[in-house]
């Protein structure tokens, strides 16, 4: 510790004004500030003691309640891998080969976000944002496992570029950077984000080719369909009968070949609220979003508002199509639109993003309420979106300023209704 | 009937003051500095070195409010005078004698006074600036009638002396200056003097007065905060406020017919030996009161004011105008290995996030030090802010609004209704370490400009 402090001090002078390099001080300034909290003290007036709390151990404290999606979601890849080729599973070759298929498109996010978030820091001077930690994580626990790195590179990139830099950086941007991400590709390369095709890691345990560029080298068992519930759903909407058939019989069916384990209903809300079933990296469980919620909730990171009003609107948007009922989707069981899909995850990790969210307390409950409504009417009435909650997010991002300025012009004529009774 | 505030923090920090008065401490040097008022827009010192000036000698003006004279706290010889960039008056040093000669103002009972009269006698003697304006904060212009006269009886920041055990002996002077304020209004508007106190408290024996008490931690005691909760400050409306010690100042000018600006005020901290109370004179040199009272320790800071919003001072600096109390906490000017990160329970914070752990003993005493704990960042709206301001106001808009210069945003947003110290606490709860206080002052002067 002592060692790495004088190393810093001596190099020091090279990044400071004058110095050989200065210009790429703030990128010393960021490798300086991770090992060791500055010297700096409160200045002459105002506050002469500050909370010991700071952007990045609020970052950090994202970080840790993501992490159980994160190895969830590394021994799921592993799982469904195995389903799929019908190999014996066993649990550790499964997380290592989650590990295999996840940690190259983390490092890939984080190395093309945090180039980006130096270079524009070096460019304009400023030191370099936290933020990034956090969306550089979030990134692929949306992607499905099968993803090429090249396109988490391509996304990650235009996201950082597109929906963050070009706003002024952290604390600027309008829209969540992972969504956004995650929409580009979405557009962009549908193939490589929707189908049933994607949702499991064909390519040979730990081959170079398939986790670069998502080559699928194995065949998978006989009948495998690989689609995730929410597309059978969909598929299927049309016909209520038949879906009920597709999503109880046939797809269990199909998948239980290759897995004793799961002779139970795959898609039974059991195991989509456990999570082990097929979808993107880090989405699948709802119960770990649910772990990571409460680390959220209990450091007071996360807007429990959101957290609350989101599943409170996704679920009584649900129960209300339910009483419909007119098609598949809306046949749906209510709860089941909660533990399908990403909405969990959308929902404790994105909506409650501090910067893209409203930032008034009234219009937290709004937001969230309206993300929930919202992902279900996608998901119900636009079949050619499955999930609904990467759109709705983003639609409320764009929507969260509106409602903030009606929360805020309440509070301003508040005032001015008391000066009218005073001077009345 | 109570208010019971819900939203705000307590710091608890380690170094109260006892319930004891050390004793009376003389010192040799006063300094008068202009820059412990705001809104100073056209200073000009009323003498020279080598003058000889009696306590109650008008040293200072703002042409600009030309009636609120400033006073000489002590008697003695003005020995220096310094200024700044564009001759900028900065500070007013005094010699002291070894016992003060005080200008004699008449002893007389406000009570058979005119508003005039009473005007008259508090701004020559300097006593006026006891008081202070809202909207802004300023030394009131006398032209001007206040809606009302807020006094907040008890503070609650940290460390802050307790006003119950210095004022317990000294209603007789508290209630004159209340006698004096209520002349203050104009008679067609039905003013009144309104006291915040605490639900037990000395000052419900004050007559001539509204009550409101006040329960919540801080900031409960800010006279904003009160003064919200009662009689909100609305847009060209002007309160004035004061303190207790605002009260015992006009009690005595009237009541001993001098300037009297001895006060009790507190020395506090983790760093001092024994923290206790001290009688001194305002604007004293505090170098006779540290001596030999703090701990061995070289790297401190010294206080003037609590840790929310006073100002650092040299150890031979002097007591800040309106400061009550005097500070010592250890600087914090060292590098913390992974400080980001790594778990305390020492770190005072009001947040939960991964690794602080004072939350879980919210009440015990800690120490502070003046570390930032952290770098300054871009701003990020968390939601904290309004946690701790315990008014209907939003305070990271209000802040946004002066960012962008948005003047209608401003006060619309209700920043006539705040001061610095009503958002100290955003200032030390911020992750991004903004100067929230600084940044709200900005607001008020472009107003004030405007």
């Amino acid at each position: 510790m002592k060692f790495l402090r004088n190393i810093l001090d001596k190099v020091k002078p090279n990044f400071e004004k004058g110095g050989k390099f200065e210009k790429l001080h703030p990128a010393y300034d960021a490798f300086e500030t991770f090992a060791f909290v500055p010297n700096h003290t409160t200045p002459a007036k105002g506050s002469q003691i500050r909370d010991g709390v700071d952007l990045k151990r609020m970052m950090v404290t994202v970080i840790v309640a993501m992490l159980p999606c994160l190895f969830f979601g590394m021994w799921n890849v592993g799982y469904q891998h195995h389903l799929a080729t019908g190999a014996a599973p066993e649990m550790l070759t499964q997380l290592l080969i989650g590990a295999w298929v996840v940690l190259p498109v983390v490092a890939v996010s984080y190395a093309v976000g945090l180039g980006i978030e130096f270079y524009f820091a070096i460019r304009n001077g400023h030191s370099v944002n936290e933020g990034y930690l956090v969306s550089g994580m979030l990134i692929p626990l949306i992607l499905p496992p099968t993803i090429p790195l090249w396109q988490v590179a391509l996304c990650t990139g235009l996201a950082v570029l597109v929906a963050k830099e070009v706003f002024g950086g952290t604390g600027m941007n309008i829209l969540n950077i992972a969504m956004t991400a995650r929409a580009i590709l979405y557009f962009a390369y549908p193939v490589s984000m929707a189908g049933s095709s994607v949702w499991a890691y064909l390519g040979k345990p730990f081959d170079l080719n398939a986790a670069i560029f998502g080559a699928k080298n194995l065949a998978t068992v006989e009948g495998y369909s690989g689609a995730t519930a929410l597309g059978i759903v969909a598929e299927h909407s049309a016909n209520l009968t038949k879906a009920k058939q597709a999503f109880e019989g046939q797809g269990v069916a199909i998948l239980s070949k290759a897995d004793d384990w799961s002779k139970t209903e795959v898609f039974s809300d059991w195991n989509m609220f456990m999570g082990w079933i097929p979808g993107s990296i880090g989405e699948t469980s709802t119960l770990m979003c649910l772990i990571g919620a409460a680390i959220l909730i209990f450091t007071g990171v996360g807007s429990w508002k959101i957290i609350v009003s989101a599943f409170a609107g996704t679920y009584l948007m649900a129960y209300l199509m339910n009483l419909l009922a007119i098609n598949a989707f809306m046949g749906l069981p209510a709860h089941y639109h909660i533990v399908m899909g990403g909405v969990a995850f959308g929902i404790v990790f994105m909506a409650t993003d501090p910067v893209t969210a409203t930032h008034t307390e009234t219009g937290k409950w709004i937001y969230g309420f309206l993300i929930g409504v919202l992902t279900v009417l996608i998901r119900v009435f636009n079949p050619a979106y499955p999930e609904g909650i990467m759109l709705a997010v983003l639609l409320m991002n764009v929507f969260a300023p509106l409602i903030d300025f009606y929360v805020i012009d309440a509070n301003k004529q508040r005032r001015k209704k008391r000066l009218k009774y005073v001077t009345a | 009937m109570v208010k019971r505030l819900k939203k705000g923090y307590d710091i608890a920090l380690i170094g109260k003051p006892a319930e004891k008065i050390a004793g009376s401490i003389h010192s040799d040097t006063y300094c008068f500095k202009p820059t412990d008022f705001k809104g100073i827009s056209r200073p000009k010192v009323l003498v020279n070195e080598g003058d000889i000036v009696k306590a109650g000698t008008p040293i200072f003006v703002d042409k600009r409010n030309e009636k609120a004279v400033f006073t000489s706290p002590v008697s003695g010889e003005v020995v220096a005078i310094i200024r700044g960039e564009k001759r900028v008056p900065l500070e007013i040093k005094i010699l002291a004698d070894k016992t003060t000669e005080y200008v004699v103002f008449p002893q007389q009972n406000p009570s058979s006074l005119s508003s005039e009269q009473i005007k008259n006698t508090l701004l020559e003697s300097g006593v006026w600036i006891n008081l202070l304006e809202r909207p802004f904060g300023l030394v009131p212009n006398p032209e001007n009638t206040p809606k009302n006269i807020f006094i907040s009886c008890f503070d609650t920041s940290p460390l802050a002396p307790d006003y119950e055990f210095i004022f317990k002996d000294e209603l007789k002077y508290l209630q004159t200056g209340i006698d004096a304020l209520s002349k203050l209004f104009n008679p067609s508007q039905k003013g009144k003097v309104v006291l915040g106190t605490k639900e037990k408290s000395i000052f419900k024996n004050l007559k001539g007065v509204e009550t409101h008490e006040f329960s919540g931690p801080h900031p409960a005691g800010n006279v904003g905060v009160q003064i919200h909760h009662t009689y909100p400050i609305n847009k060209g409306e002007i309160v004035w406020t004061t303190t207790p010690y605002g009260l015992q100042q006009i009690g005595r000018l009237f009541l001993d017919g001098k300037y009297d600006a001895r006060k009790v005020i507190a020395l506090a901290g983790s760093e001092v030996k024994t923290p206790q109370y001290y009688e001194v004179t305002a604007q004293t040199c505090i170098n006779k009161l540290v001596e030999g009272n703090i701990k061995p320790e070289k790297n401190v800071r010294y206080i003037s004011g609590n840790v929310l919003t006073g100002e650092k001072l040299a150890k031979d600096g002097y007591l800040g105008y309106y400061a009550n109390m005097i500070t010592v906490i250890p600087e914090g000017n060292y590098y913390e290995f992974f400080g980001w990160i790594a778990p305390s329970a020492n770190k005072i914070s009001f947040s939960r996030a991964l690794g602080l752990f004072s939350f879980l003993t919210p009440k015990k005493a800690r120490v502070a030090d003046t570390n930032m704990h952290g770098e300054e960042r871009a701003f990020v709206q968390t939601g904290e802010f309004e946690k701790v301001v315990p008014m209907d106001i939003l305070p990271a808009f209000l802040l946004k609004a002066i960012v962008a210069n948005d003047y209608e945003g401003m006060e619309d947003l209700g920043i006539y209704e705040v001061l610095e110290e009503d958002f100290a606490l955003c200032e030390f709860i911020d992750v991004s370490k903004i100067e929230v206080q600084s940044l709200l002052r900005e607001g008020m002067n472009a107003l004030m400009e405007s």
